[in-house]
């Protein structure tokens, strides 16, 4: 199971967190910290996987964002790995060509996405196409 | 795909964004932010109804506030309006505030789920996901309670939009794992079982991931699942289906479905039916076989989704661990990523092979790529990746590779992480005692260790080679010449010192005939690390000496020296000062044959699983409850710690739920009187009591550590914001307190509010409150007359050093305080380093032209800033015994006071600022507790102990702490409050 999806910059600031276990808010700082710390100490010969406390944490780098995903045991690294991917791929292709500016200011939208694609800490969308569908509901909408 | 500018459209929002990034400082921030919370806060608050634009301008602010770090505490209850909106946008943004912030046991439930309802019964698909994503992410009971039994309905009626089934089956998930006896099962469950013959994937995706749940707690009644994940599963393998729809990525069939189906048959043993079987198998080998393929991608998100299920099919072919072919692929498989380029393959195959190891059909495959895992040790950039490596040739050794795999793992211990080194040291002695033909290498093999890494060697490894050097009459000899010669290097380990000491003491005599190690020369060599040891293994130490004067009669007059000498005998360590002299007493009283029979050879240990595999297994043992729920450390780093934890005295001091006065405690153990009684002490000390392992302690000893840290620098500037210059006459000015004045403090010792002083003309009241080395405190003085009191002046005064212990800022109030009035005084304090002595306060005021003074004193007394610390008992146990010296100790014998009353005591104790720990003491009657005095310059651990005895009226308190003065002042406080 997926236990948090986090994206980090790498001056350590929150962009996106979700928990899908619930962790007080001044524990979430902290661990938020933690995590940044120990994959900014990694460099590119080291796998993408930390064992962290008594999880895993799976992590990409995109420009000066982090990804990082931390599961349990019941989950398989390299498809949490491919998966961070298909999640940004689904991001590009709706704010074409997303930046860290884009998850910032669209943070509701970035929320929407992720919500379409986990759920309950759980894969459960991978279809770009379905995954934007209720976004773009949404921008029809407020557009009219 | 439209073009998104940027915070679309919100302006407010990219503005505010902008300020954040621009803010220099965490101030600033936290000012932007305040500021931020002020305008919404009114805008929520005001009249005007806000559009959905604004709400949902808001929201994402808030939600922005809330990533940085800070809580938010309103907005909820515009959120829950907005989810009655008909509007999608409104409805949604409502939604997301609620399911990032609110929790579960939020009070707004109940009007959460009342819009739920409506939002399920609508029949609008798109509401009804919002409303199911939002159960799906609070969870609580009470939704539980309200919607547990519509969500199957929803889930499997055939009516349901292919998005809502996905939503309602992750709901289902979630309901199911919160609260399982909410969710009936019933006729749905066998068709939630048919979702997997679904035709859309994304229904077959989420439906996985809820039957995987309710197969591993009900297995028998999901049994069918099996054919139908094999045939979905070979439907997608071998691409024969057409409704793939665009689940294919990168050319790779639906990969995240895949895995999951994979995991789901993972709940299972193979297949019953012979023809799923068959199929199973068929889809298995057909994964293996495409990975020898060519890649249809050059891109590597192709190899990675196929490598996904590459690796997800090899642990179900573990899983199964029947069909030796397959297991044989799965190896090779595994020992072509071993080299391949990318870390993150050779990592999870190094992981996989792990696991591959412990099969008998795999076992002797796994052999075969011994080099490369030993040249990954050696190379392999990465700590975790070397860490594999370590577990890998620890799983495939066995008797025929054994002496290759210990010599590799020990070079690899020299240049080894620290993080490591302890884990590597265990699975070293595990598998040479486990593959050792004769125990010669064994021996070696350990002292080998503690040579080299003897920081790391956990006293499960030395006491264990002891138990088999006992046992094992065969290699006694071999071990006391080697010990010997390890001895001889100028500069060994202590841990070395510690089996040296105890095989000598054993087994010295058997080379004794060699004149290189004749008795004199031992006792020398022994006693030349003596001084250089800690008071545990000097303790030890002893025990040998006395043993050699049974051994070695003619060492009798030298070792009779040693003992006697003052350094011994009025040793300030008890325990070796108790040694000393009974050792002493014990060889020139004690006849030659009672010396023997006393001093025995130890009778050997009864067969038991080796200690050092309990350990192991501890380490690698999930930790119990989440890590991210409690902010546990780790596990291995714990053990980091435990392992380079001052040595335990365990060995040396009586138990601590003995008889804490120490003077009937039992005989320390390490000396080995041959009554049985003390016989079966010795075992008690080898065994897993956990008495016998301090060090090993679990994680409050992080916490307890943490604890300990200097409270962060933003809290003093916090409380001591507004600073007014003390008006501070010297104490010559003023008079001596009150006579009852100490009566009045000790009446605040254990409490913090209350009237500290009243006559016919004032009253003056306390309320205060202290959070680490500060506190705040606000005096309230009440004119009990209707006359004014005219140059009423109220200061603080700091007799003696008090002035560089604790720093008491005070503000001016008013001179004249009207008749009946009250006028409030507001105190800064902080706490510099321990005190003894209150300050004073000195009150003077004109009453009708009579001046009036009073001095009483302030009730600050240092308990005031304990911090309660919560630990385990065996945590307690070893701190109270590293607090052994005697000035650390305070003890107080006394008659009680007040009734007897254990909730009282309790509560007593609990204000006097100390945790409670309950199960410490092994009697129930008794208290203890611990806790942390903070003061700026240091922190001072407290252990307290609290002995009722209900006949005699009496109560013994006992004190620990590492400051003198402070054990005694705390002792002295607490025991006027029984």
């Amino acid at each position: 199971m997926i236990k948090f999806f986090l994206m980090v910059n790498k001056q350590g600031q929150t962009r996106l967190s979700k928990y899908y276990e619930h962790v007080e808010i001044n524990k979430r700082t902290l661990l938020e910290t933690e995590v940044i710390r120990s994959c900014l100490s990694r460099s590119n010969e080291q796998c993408s996987f930390i064992e962290f406390k008594d999880f895993k944490l799976i992590y990409r780098q995109y420009a000066a964002l982090f990804i990082v995903v931390g599961v349990n045991d019941t989950e398989n690294e390299m498809a949490i790995y491919g998966f961070i991917h298909n999640f940004v791929e689904v991001l590009d292709e709706y704010f074409s060509r997303v930046s860290e500016l884009d998850i910032m200011f669209n943070l509701n939208k970035v929320h929407i996405i992720l919500d379409e694609m986990v759920l309950n800490g759980c894969i459960v969308e991978t279809n770009r196409a379905r995954i934007l569908a209720p976004l773009l509901i949404l921008d029809k909408m407020s557009e009219s | 795909m439209p073009a998104v500018s940027k915070g679309d459209g919100m302006r407010g929002l990219a503005v505010f964004i902008s300020d954040i990034r621009n803010c220099k400082s965490k101030e600033a921030e936290i000012k932007r932010i305040n500021k931020e919370l002020a305008n919404i806060r009114s805008k929520f608050k005001g009249d005007k109804a806000l559009d959905g634009y604004s709400k949902k301008k808001y929201v994402c602010k808030l939600l922005f506030i809330f990533l940085l770090g800070h809580d938010i505490d309103f907005g909820h209850m515009e959120a829950v309006n907005l989810l009655s909106s008909n509007k999608y946008t409104e409805k949604q943004i409502g939604y997301l505030f609620i399911s990032v912030l609110v929790n579960s046991n939020s009070e707004l439930i109940r009007l959460i789920n009342n819009a739920i309802k409506n939002d399920l019964a609508s029949r609008n698909p798109t509401f009804m996901c919002l409303a199911l994503h939002c159960i799906a992410n609070v969870g609580s009971r009470e939704m539980g309670e309200a919607f547990a039994a519509d969500i199957p309905r929803i889930l499997v009626a055939g009516d349901s939009m292919d998005s809502v089934k996905q939503s309602a089956a992750l709901c289902l998930l979630r309901l199911y794992k919160a609260s399982p006896d909410l969710v009936p099962m019933g006729e749905w469950t066998a068709r939630v079982v048919h979702l997997l013959n679904d035709q859309h994937m994304g229904v077959v995706t989420a439906a996985v991931s809820l039957i995987t749940c309710l197969c591993k707690k009900n297995p028998d009644d999901f049994k069918t699942c099996i054919s139908l994940a094999v045939s979905r599963l070979s439907r997608i393998v071998s691409s024969a289906s057409t409704d793939l729809q665009d689940y294919t990525y990168y050319f790779v069939p639906a990969p995240w479905l895949s895995v999951k189906l994979l995991r789901l048959l993972q709940c299972y043993p193979p297949p019953e039916d012979a023809a799923v079987k068959g199929r199973l198998v068929e889809c298995l080998e057909t994964v293996l076989n495409k990975a020898q393929e060519p890649p249809k991608s050059k891109k590597v998100q192709h190899s990675n989704a196929k490598n996904a299920i590459l690796f997800e099919t090899i642990s179900l072919i573990i899983h199964y661990d029947s069909e030796p072919n397959l297991l044989v692929r799965a190896c090779n498989q595994l020992g072509q990523f071993l080299q391949h380029r990318e870390t993150n393959l050779r990592y999870l195959a190094l992981e996989s092979m792990c696991t591959l190891a412990s099969s008998e059909f795999s076992h002797e495959a796994v052999k075969t790529h011994i080099d490369t895992v030993i040249n990954a040790l050696k190379t392999e950039r990465d700590v975790s990746v070397r860490q594999r490596a370590a577990d890998l040739l620890y799983a495939m050794c066995d008797r025929s590779n054994a002496k290759q795999i210990v010599s590799e793992m020990l070079r690899y211990l020299e240049t080894a992480d620290y993080a490591i080194r302890e884990e590597i040291v265990l699975k070293v002695a595990i598998l040479a005692e486990k593959y050792a033909v004769d125990y010669s290498w064994y021996v070696d093999t350990i002292l080998n260790l503690i040579r080299i890494a003897g920081d790391y060697v956990s006293e499960e490894v030395w006491y264990r080679v002891l138990q088999i050097v006992t046992n094992r009459d065969d290699v006694q000899g071999y071990a006391a010449k080697t010990v010997f010669e390890a001895l001889q290097a100028p500069a060994c380990h202590e841990n070395m010192v510690k089996v040296g000491g105890y095989i000598l003491g054993e087994f010295g005599n058997l080379i004794a005939g060699d004149p290189r190690s004749s008795p004199p020369v031992q006792f020398s060599l022994l006693h030349s690390k003596f001084h250089l040891c800690s008071v545990a293994t000097r303790a030890l130490l002893l025990s040998t000496y006395i043993k050699f004067i049974n051994l070695f009669p003619e060492t009798k007059a030298t070792i009779q020296g040693v003992l006697r000498a003052g350094s011994q005998l009025r040793n300030a360590d008890v325990e070796l000062q108790q040694r000393a002299v009974e050792y002493l007493t014990l060889s020139s009283v004690a006849s030659t044959d009672v010396l023997a029979t006393v001093l025995e050879e130890m009778p050997p240990f009864p067969e038991r699983e080796s200690s050092i595999l309990a350990k192991l297994k501890r380490k690698k043992g999930p930790g119990a409850g989440s890590a991210l729920d409690d902010g546990r450390r780790d596990p291995s780093s714990n053990d980091v710690n435990g392992g380079v934890e001052p040595t335990p005295s365990t060995v040396s001091t009586p138990s601590p739920s003995a008889d804490l006065l120490g003077l009937r405690a039992a005989p320390p153990p390490a000396a080995p009187p041959a009554t049985s009684g003390a016989g079966n002490l010795l075992v008690d000390v080898f065994s897993d009591g956990p008495a016998a392992q301090p060090g090993l302690g679990p994680t409050p000893e992080e916490a307890f550590l943490s604890e300990l840290e200097p409270p962060a620098p933003e809290s003093p500037m916090a409380l001591l914001a507004d600073p007014a210059p003390a008006a501070d006459p010297g104490p010559e000015d003023i008079g001596p307190p009150i006579p009852e004045a100490d009566e009045l403090l000790n009446k605040f010792v254990c409490k913090n509010n209350g009237v500290l002083f009243e006559n016919q003309l004032l009253q003056i009241g306390v309320k205060s409150e202290f959070r680490q080395n500060l506190g705040r405190m606000y005096l309230f003085y009440g004119n009990k007359t209707s006359v004014q009191f005219q140059n009423f002046s109220p200061t603080v005064v700091h007799p003696g050093d008090l002035q560089t212990q604790l720093a008491v800022q005070t503000k001016r109030v008013a001179a004249q305080v009207d008749g009946g009035a009250q006028v409030q005084q507001v105190l800064n304090i902080e706490c510099l380093r321990d005190f003894l002595t209150p300050p004073l306060l000195s009150v003077r005021f004109r009453y009708g032209g009579a001046p009036q003074s009073l001095t009483l004193k302030l009730p600050v007394t240092i308990n005031k800033f304990f911090q309660p610390t919560e630990m385990a008992a065996q945590d307690f146990f070893q701190r109270w015994k590293q607090l052994s010296l005697p000035q650390q100790e305070a003890q107080k014998i006394f008659k009680a006071n007040h009734p007897m009353d254990a909730e009282v005591t309790k509560a007593k104790l609990l204000g006097f600022g100390s945790a409670l720990l309950d199960n410490v003491d092994p009697n129930p009657e008794n208290f203890v507790g611990a806790g942390i005095i903070q003061t700026k310059a240091l922190q001072v651990g407290c252990l307290l102990r609290l002995e009722p005895n209900a006949q005699a009226q009496m109560y013994r308190l006992t004190l620990r702490t590492s400051k003198e003065p402070v054990s005694r002042h705390l002792c002295e406080l607490l025991a006027q409050q029984f």
